[in-house]
């Protein structure tokens, strides 16, 4: 437990994904079976047990700590487990005499224990145990228990680390993945060289996504148009929906993200839905979508379906979720990944009409016979099929029709071609100094446009954005940043900005929604500096109403 | 005699009008007695100074040889008259030179604790206990969420880290009189034999301490185009230095603070820093109520830090206790009279 906490608590602090891994792989390389392999299971969310409430760490505490200290204690940390663990009286010396002659708490006892104790012994087993550790130790103990783990690394990263121990791909571990279980014995000793390939019995496998990479205009001219086929990109989640059948004949459908992880939970209208499609097996490769009435809503509101941790009966009626498929994987015992992706099509278009599924349908074929077609299609999706769709579309993917389905991001297959990002000009407001390599430079700003206050012209903040800058602009800004400030407050600083003074950002962003959460009433996606407008007086900078305009009339296409 | 007669708070800081003197005086006094050499303790400008000869001395090197008009030496332990009273110096274990003051009127015994830790310190002569009637104590770490664990176990996570990361400098910011150099004689006892880097304004405090003949190893004063070359080493700066430009060209700096507020997450995380250290140069929350029990005394007084927590626990145990609410310390990070950056280490866009 010590050694999986002291983990916990440096990727806590950690904020490059580089160096999380490196923690994760030295700790991995280091730590025995079956210790490791709790601790994978922990990291990627494998841990099956009944978590515990606070209200049950509450109890424990109260009846160890004076009430007022404990007041006093939680309103200076902030976070209960982490109050908890710092405040829990280590055993009496005298007392602690008799523990020592116990091996320290093993992670793999907590979780063992966890799995088969009830309800009732947890606040004694607790107690036990809060005992036997430090601070670090109780408080990774009390995120564990409590299934708040918070630091920083998703499952998709601790697999990577695991591969790292022996060169293996991320994308090789997550073919076994589902097929195994804590503690992962036949998975480290497969990585490490010491045993075969773990089998995967799984009956509804995750398989590892095709990507696509970004094209540029100029890198069509050397492309062909025959050898492509073109689909709208869709503004929704990647999904691949997989179903099949277990040892005892019971359908199990599954449904991963696109880094494998499963949230077949937060969807059970759609599962209940797909579970009873008229095949053995399958894979589908496609897109979640909330329709209504036959249109694609956009993003935002289909992050209000995401946002929910409890899904009820009236938010899914709300929220109908939706599959739109682009790719038949496998089919009844069949992988089709080594076919041509036109055969692919076939087959897929041939299943979903089988089906006739009304949550699941097929993403068209964009028609198109040469590079200005297309490129026609993306800049008016509307008038090329996608019509009242074409909110939703955030620009085309371009496919090879001979191309086989590969894990990962091959280049040449596969493309991208996202619409034309949008322009803002904005003042920037305040800066937040970054982390790792860019410590103590000044690169997260928040920005923003004018708009009619009570006192006259006044800035209202749009967004934050750390990224579409050289290392050399970096520099500048940050120079900028500290020559400029005018207030700080903690790691940021807040910068000089009138109608007078003050640094315009050409910020570029994918989409934007109306938000009730920004004080601005608007939200950006995917805002990134595209140039720094020094030579523009701050005046000049857009006006909030230019973006509210561009939401009307996306809203009335 | 009653000590709340004997001691007042005036906005100057803790005042003896029978002997008409302040004790760590926040402004310009006629005799200030000081009970170690931080800033927040230690001003000068007073006509004259009473403190243990290291204290003295740090003072000395902080802030010029003109810091006082006159200036006394206190032994440890030596008792010394002062207009019918009886005061004497006893070590606190903050950081060297440092003293608990104790004042003796008419049989009542009223020790000001300073600064003080209870925990092992290789640079500074161990806390004394002093048995007494009013007990004047510090609380910067008065919660019971504080309990420093040991400070070797902080510094073996400190290497361990230099390992993983041999590429990456690690910066340890640490305040320049005491903790700077307790960390380094604590690397050393830990078996780390690499040099140890320092930023400028460590050096003369930090030559003071090995004159002074404690043993600090090899120590190199950073130099600009050095710092590139200083992946996996041990760099130990001022906190603020952190966040400073100077922090910048050292190869990906992991940047670490040894201080007892890295106890609690959201302290370190504001402070962005990645590896926290948790060594303290005060007593923790076990410590103060120990301390504050075994000294015997029936009364005690809270001047700085968390003091509501401590004052409520002490009245629990059926002492008087009071917060004083004196302020303007616990602020060691502002080093008042140091020396300005030397040019090369500066910020030129903070000039």
């Amino acid at each position: 437990m010590n050694r999986f906490a002291e983990l916990l608590d440096r990727l806590s602090f950690e904020p490059s994904r580089n160096n999380k891994l490196r923690l994760m792989t030295d700790y991995f390389r280091s730590t025995p079976d079956p210790e490791r392999g709790y601790a994978l299971a922990a990291l990627t969310g494998a841990l099956g047990f009944q978590h515990a409430k606070p209200g049950l760490i509450r109890a424990l505490i109260s009846e160890r700590v004076d009430p007022t200290l404990f007041y006093m204690s939680y309103d200076y940390v902030g976070d209960l487990s982490e109050t908890v663990a710092l405040l829990w009286p280590e055993p009496a010396a005298t007392a602690a005499g008799a523990g020592h002659n116990r091996p320290p708490l093993a992670l793999s006892e907590v979780v063992t224990t966890l799995a088969t104790s009830g309800k009732l012994d947890l606040p004694r087993i607790l107690a036990r145990w809060l005992d036997a550790l430090d601070e670090i130790g109780r408080w990774a103990l009390l995120k564990l228990i409590t299934g708040s783990l918070r630091v920083g690394v998703s499952a998709r990263l601790a697999k990577t680390a695991v591969g790292d121990i022996g060169g293996k791909q991320p994308n090789e571990i997550e073919e076994v993945w589902h097929g195994l279980s804590p503690p992962y014995i036949d998975l480290f000793a497969w990585v490490e060289g010491r045993e075969a390939r773990p089998e995967a019995t799984d009956p509804a496998p995750f398989r590892p996504p095709m990507l696509a990479h970004p094209i540029e205009e100029a890198d069509l001219a050397v492309l062909n148009p025959e050898d492509f086929s073109a689909e709208w990109k869709w503004d929704g989640i990647r999904m691949q929906v997989v179903a099949g059948h277990d040892a005892t004949g019971k359908r199990v459908l599954r449904m991963f993200s696109r880094t494998g992880e499963e949230n077949t939970h937060a969807f059970p209208d759609l599962a209940e839905a797909l579970a009873h499609l008229p095949a053995q097996d399958f894979a589908i490769d496609g897109e979640l979508l909330i329709l209504r009435e036959g249109r694609v809503q956009p993003f935002s509101i289909l992050q209000q379906r995401l946002n929910r941790k409890a899904v009820s009966a009236k938010h899914m009626a709300d929220f109908p979720a939706h599959v739109r498929a682009y790719d038949l994987l496998s089919l009844n015992g069949e992988d089709f990944r080594p076919f041509a992706f036109c055969d692919r099509r076939k087959r897929l278009e041939a299943f979903v009409a089988e089906c006739n599924e009304p949550r699941l349908d097929l993403s068209p074929i964009v028609p198109f016979k040469s590079w200005e077609d297309l490129a026609a299609a993306r800049a008016d999706p509307a008038s090329a099929g996608a019509e009242a769709d074409a909110a939703a579309v955030e620009g085309i993917m371009l496919k090879r029709v001979d191309s086989i389905y590969v894990p990962g991001r091959p280049k040449g297959p596969w493309y991208k071609w996202k619409r034309d990002p949008f322009n803002v000009d904005a003042v920037m407001m305040y800066a937040q100094r970054g982390h790792g390599k860019r410590s103590s430079f000044y690169s997260d700003y928040t920005f923003g446009c004018w708009r009619e206050g009570e006192n006259g012209e006044e800035l209202v903040p749009i967004g934050k954005a750390y990224s579409g800058i050289t290392d050399e602009e970096l520099a500048q800004l940050d120079r900028y940043v500290r020559n400029h400030t005018i207030n700080r407050f903690g790691p940021v600083r807040e910068v000089e900005y009138s109608r007078d003074k003050g640094l315009v950002l050409e910020i570029a962003f994918e989409g934007i929604n109306w938000s009730s959460r920004h004080k601005s009433g608007v939200a950006l996606r995917f805002p990134r500096i595209n140039r720094i407008r020094w030579d523009k007086p701050a005046k000049d900078a857009d006006r909030i109403e230019v973006l509210e305009g561009l939401l009307r009339q996306r809203e009335s296409a | 005699m009653r000590a709340s007669d004997l001691l007042k708070t005036t906005p100057a800081g803790l005042y003896c009008a029978a002997g008409d003197f302040h004790i760590d005086p926040l402004r310009p006094v006629k005799r200030a007695l000081i009970t170690h050499g931080h800033s927040d303790h230690a001003r000068a400008g007073h006509e004259s100074v009473l403190a243990t000869r290291e204290t003295l001395a740090i003072m000395g090197v902080r802030c010029g040889p003109d810091f006082a008009g006159a200036t006394q030496a206190a032994a440890y332990g030596e008792r010394i008259g002062i207009d019918g009273l009886t005061v004497s110096f006893h070590p606190a274990g903050h950081v060297l030179g440092s003293a608990q003051i104790c004042v003796e009127a008419k049989g009542l015994r009223v020790v000001i604790s300073g600064d003080y830790k209870r925990a092992r310190d290789p640079t500074c002569a161990p806390f004394e206990l002093v048995p007494c009637d009013v007990f004047i104590s510090e609380a910067t770490f008065g919660l019971p969420v504080f309990r420093h664990p040991d400070a070797a176990h902080e510094i073996a996570r400190l290497i361990d880290s230099c390992r993983l990361f041999p590429e990456r400098a690690h910066l340890v910011g640490a305040y320049s009189l005491g903790k700077a150099q307790r960390i380094m004689a604590l690397l050393r006892e830990a078996g780390w034999q690499r040099p140890i880097y320092i930023h400028g304004t460590m050096e003369k405090l930090t030559r003071f301490y090995e004159r002074e003949g404690i043993d600090l190893g090899e120590v190199i004063r950073v130099t600009g185009p050095e710092r590139p070359k200083l992946g996996g080493e041990v760099v130990i700066c001022p906190p603020s230095a952190l966040q400073e430009l100077w922090s910048r060209r050292f190869p990906e700096p992991v940047p670490a603070f040894a201080s007892g507020w890295m106890r609690v997450r959201a302290r370190a995380r504001q402070r962005g820093v990645e590896l926290p250290l948790v060594i303290s140069d005060h007593a923790d929350w076990d410590e103060l109520c120990e301390t504050i029990l075994a000294t015997g005394c029936s009364e005690l007084w809270v001047t700085h830090g968390e003091e509501d927590a401590l004052v409520h626990w002490a009245s629990g145990q059926g002492l008087a206790a009071r917060p004083l609410h004196l302020i303007g310390y616990g602020e060691e990070e502002v080093e008042a009279c140091e020396p300005a950056i030397p040019s090369d280490e500066a910020d030129p866009a903070l000039i």
